[in-house]
């Protein structure tokens, strides 16, 4: 395999680049070391989107690795999206395992800073931040295109990665936040997925600086969705998952609908933001997050009118 | 106990340039390894620290940082912010702290001199130089030491607003 980013190896890419909206989704890593837990949770998103994020320690909970989630996911048939932070791992472990997942067939990678250490189930642990979510992504560029590591030492076959990286438009400084986005796509972003849009208005004003920055041609962005299961759920991620924004009117709707019929209404609003995602201009899929909800992804793709997915 | 000087980043970034000019003819003083060294790193961690709270990475960036130290970022981001600010401009790690990085971001509009060297892209720490004197690595060009492979890279060219403020 030769790096040529001039015709894409990755389908996800592909769907991409013909102008297809494309859908990506989490799949959440289970603790188990079956694999059968790995596709269960993948055989429901795989035959509703284009590409099946595999989560690196998320919530910086101890998981299943995400390369580990891959190598079984490509082996599969499946089109992963490796997650790679840099909370765990310094410039050496993160390179050596980029170069194992592009053996095992991984040809999406999304580069990210990651949550601190403090947000997960043992705080205690010792945070690397060797790279930051820039210099990890220009790293990986860099094995890619000139076939050599941070160091400058050769690799004799380069990986072929479709290189991607998140955006957070809700918190601030919101004025930087587009010029942040350059900053990821000057480093080499290629795509683009974002943190949960719940507030649109500033989701809109965000995307007009990046139409304006002419950005949005050159990265496809993603706008991340997710159902939210209820309103006890909202106030949680909106009080204690980092960088989550979720307007008072969402929660309200919540809290107005009974207990049993949340998880539907929750259903319902994830419907709506996706269909009015889908009229912002520069907006080229989506990408969904449903934490332990994974059977509502079909529904959700179905009821948005986005099936059948392209077969690239 | 100086801290306060942070927030007059316009008269910082001239300090800085003087203070650079004024140190040049100390320059066969500063040697790495020298015998001055240990009174360099002594002043540089007094000075700095007492100012910018200064963590000594041995390869300072402050003005292209809103003369604001980055490394007191729970996450040492050398390219800032993260996605977990909160909304009342705070840090996801520590609540009760001003994220370093807001603060670097509203420091650099009001530098004419330096803010815009907030966009650039900040090469990862070289972890060998933690505890030295940047003022000495600066002046014998070790901070500027790259690795290999990421010389051998360019940024892609994309668009940057011109700011006149900050919201």
């Amino acid at each position: 395999m030769t790096s040529n980013i001039q015709s894409p190896c990755s389908r996800l890419e592909e769907i991409l680049r013909a102008g297809h909206f494309a859908i990506t989704a989490e799949l959440n890593p289970p603790d188990s070391a079956d694999p059968e837990d790995v596709y269960k949770a993948a055989r429901v998103l795989a035959e509703v989107c284009d590409g099946i994020n595999a989560v690196d320690a998320s919530g910086a909970n101890c998981h299943i690795s995400s390369v580990a989630m891959c190598a079984l996911l490509t082996r599969a048939g499946y089109e992963p999206v490796y997650q790679v932070t840099c909370r765990d791992r310094n410039r050496i472990a993160i390179q050596g395992d980029m170069l194992g997942a592009a053996a095992m067939g991984v040809l999406n990678v999304l580069c990210l800073t990651g949550d601190d250490v403090i947000s997960g189930d043992q705080p205690e642990a010792k945070r690397v931040f060797d790279f930051d979510s820039i210099q990890l992504l220009r790293t990986a560029r860099t094995m890619r295109d000139e076939a050599v590591f941070l160091s400058g030492r050769k690799i004799t076959s380069p990986p072929c990665f479709f290189l991607g990286a998140a955006a957070n438009p809700f918190v601030p400084p919101y004025a930087w936040r587009p010029q942040r986005l350059a900053k990821k796509i000057a480093a080499g972003a290629q795509f683009i997925q974002t943190q949960y849009c719940f507030d649109l208005d500033r989701l809109k004003e965000y995307m007009n600086q990046v139409r304006d920055l002419g950005l949005d041609k050159q990265a496809f962005i993603l706008a991340g969705v997710g159902p939210l299961k209820s309103a006890g759920a909202a106030e949680f991620m909106r009080t204690k998952v980092p960088g989550v924004v979720i307007p008072d009117q969402i929660v309200e709707r919540l809290k107005k609908t009974p207990k049993e019929k949340q998880q539907e209404e929750g259903k319902q609003i994830c419907v709506e933001i996706i269909e009015e995602i889908r009229e912002i201009e520069g907006i080229a899929g989506i990408h969904i997050m449903a934490y332990r909800q994974e059977e509502l992804v079909a529904e959700i793709v179905e009821q948005s009118g986005l099936l059948p997915r392209p077969n690239i | 106990m100086f801290r306060w000087l942070q927030n007059f980043p316009h008269l910082l970034e001239v300090l800085y340039d003087l203070f650079e000019i004024g140190l040049n003819p100390l320059k066969r003083w500063f040697k790495p390894g020298g015998r001055s060294e240990p009174v360099v790193i002594a002043v540089e961690k007094l000075g700095k620290g007492a100012a910018f709270n200064c963590k000594m990475c041995g390869q300072c960036i402050l003005h292209s940082t809103g003369m604001t130290c980055p490394m007191n970022c729970p996450k040492h981001l050398r390219n800032g912010p993260c996605g977990g600010v909160r909304l009342d401009g705070n840090c996801e790690v520590k609540p009760e702290m001003a994220c370093v990085w807001v603060q670097a971001y509203q420091r650099s509009l009001k530098m004419p001199r330096y803010g815009h060297q907030f966009a650039s892209l900040q090469p990862p720490m070289n972890n060998q130089l933690k505890g030295s004197s940047s003022w000495i690595n600066m002046f014998h060009g070790i901070d500027t030491n790259l690795p290999t492979g990421w010389e051998k890279t360019g940024d892609i060219p994309v668009n940057f607003i011109k700011e006149e403020s900050h919201d």
